[in-house]
């Protein structure tokens, strides 16, 4: 379930990041104990404590005294928005890298990209928009 | 906080042969350390005068507080499975009663769901075992003891990889309750990595590395790609192993990479491969070197400036 790429605690911080960008852990929910998730990935409590004490550093987690720990209202949000941020320099700027190693420029480049839009089934992906739900207008719906 | 175990320049010596080499080292707290080496490289004797089993040549070792030789007020609140236990000729129920008698803190609840994970029969005379459910035994000793100081020298033999891995959610799982300072010579290596705080080697009798699992995680990398590159991207670094196909050279890189080199790599189109804890632990250990061009050094040991 985890891998070598960085410290455990990073990967265990990351896992409930992701879980809370896609909602499935909602604000508000009691997020998982040290000892559920060193159960359950079969690592030290002490390194589960660790991760998730980056999410309650960050401001995503809630301590609440011998309750446990929470997702603080506005985390997905903030997640969300950091995450666009990050979209260009992480997908982006691979993608036109390797574009130009292959001699496809850009206009070429916006070609197969809306092109794939048309083709590509995203009707399972869940838009991050929190208010308004749109469940099969994001089909094909990709503009440049 | 005094540690719960502190080892002052420790040395045993035999016969002609240093099997501990001015051994320094505290263990504090709750923690489950790993304690890893080849075989021989002085584990077992490190353990054995932990547990006072064994004396040292010189050198001083505290646990809880005081000497655990001849203490019977440290030894009972310390446990030591063993490789390959020994057992008087009594059926594995009678070792439980008499473990019971002995730790304080024995819980017979833990011992009894031991017994039924591992199917151990408690009427069965441990004679009669095979040896993996002899080592199921020890297994069992050692958690149901909730000792504040735990030591478990590869207490697996014979076990299979299922047993094992119904020892270690065990050991997790009771940990998580009742936390105390468990050490764990293993050299399974990649099986117990995720359960480990803290990461002691020992290689030829010297603690060879000392850090934080976390920290141990991070520190090497396989860099490959076009010889060229690589080259100078290894250029001025630690780098232990090189290997070469046609024009692709793969170097190991033994020191933590940043953000900047990460982004350098990419430029390169280099390839990342970060090693295991196993893998950091094999390439630091000196006997293991397969270094080709540059040779690998002992741990921590800069090599020279690799040849651009």
């Amino acid at each position: 379930m985890l891998d070598d790429s960085s410290p455990i605690f990073v990967q265990i911080a990351e896992r409930l990041a992701d879980e809370i960008a896609d909602g499935a852990l909602a604000e508000g929910g009691r997020a998982p104990s040290s000892n559920e998730l060193a159960a359950f990935y079969r690592i030290n409590p002490a390194t589960a404590a660790k991760g998730l004490n980056v999410l309650t550093d960050d401001g995503l987690l809630e301590k609440r005294r011998g309750v446990g720990m929470f997702v603080a209202s506005g985390a997905r949000e903030r997640l969300l928005e950091r995450r666009r941020t990050a979209f260009a320099q992480r997908y982006v700027v691979p993608l036109i890298a390797e574009a130009t190693r292959l001699g496809i420029n850009t206009e070429a480049l916006l070609t197969l990209v809306r092109e794939a839009g048309e083709v590509v089934d995203v009707s399972e992906v869940r838009p991050a928009v929190a208010d308004e739900p749109q469940p099969n207008s994001a089909r094909g719906d990709i503009t440049v | 906080m005094t540690p719960t175990i502190s080892v002052r320049g420790l040395t045993r010596r035999y016969r002609g042969h240093l099997a501990l080499d001015d051994v320094t080292v505290d263990i504090e707290g709750a923690t489950i350390t790993g304690l890893l080496g080849r075989n021989g490289a002085g584990k077992t004797t490190f353990l054995r005068i932990l547990a006072a089993q064994e004396f040292p040549s010189s050198g001083e070792v505290r646990v809880l507080g005081a000497t655990p030789i001849e203490n019977d007020a440290v030894l009972r609140r310390m446990v030591f499975v063993r490789e390959d236990q020994t057992y008087p000729d009594i059926r594995v129920g009678h070792v439980l009663r008499a473990a019971s008698w002995f730790y304080p803190n024995w819980s017979a609840e833990v011992a009894d769901t031991l017994l039924g994970a591992f199917d151990l029969p408690a009427c069965r005379a441990v004679k009669k075992l095979s040896r993996g459910m002899r080592s199921a035994v020890g297994i069992v000793v050692g958690l149901a003891a909730r000792a504040e100081v735990t030591l478990f020298d590869e207490p697996y033999a014979g076990l299979d990889a299922v047993a094992r891995q119904t020892f270690y959610d065990h050991l997790l799982a009771d940990y998580a309750e009742h936390p105390r300072t468990i050490l764990l010579s293993t050299h399974l290596i990649d099986e117990v990595a995720d359960l480990l705080e803290r990461v002691v080697m020992i290689d030829r009798g010297r603690i060879a590395l000392d850090a934080d699992a976390d920290t141990v995680r991070g520190t090497a990398t396989a860099v490959s790609g076009a010889a060229a590159a690589v080259e100078s991207f290894a250029a001025g670094r630690l780098t232990w192993n090189r290997r070469t196909l046609g024009s692709h050279t793969s170097i190991l890189i033994g020191s933590p990479l940043t953000e900047s080199d990460r982004v350098w790599a990419r430029t390169l189109h280099l390839t990342l491969t970060p090693l295991s804890l196993q893998q950091v632990v094999v390439h630091s250990t000196t006997g293991a070197s397969t270094g080709t061009s540059t040779g690998a050094g002992a741990a921590g040991e800069r090599t020279k400036r690799s040849p651009a």
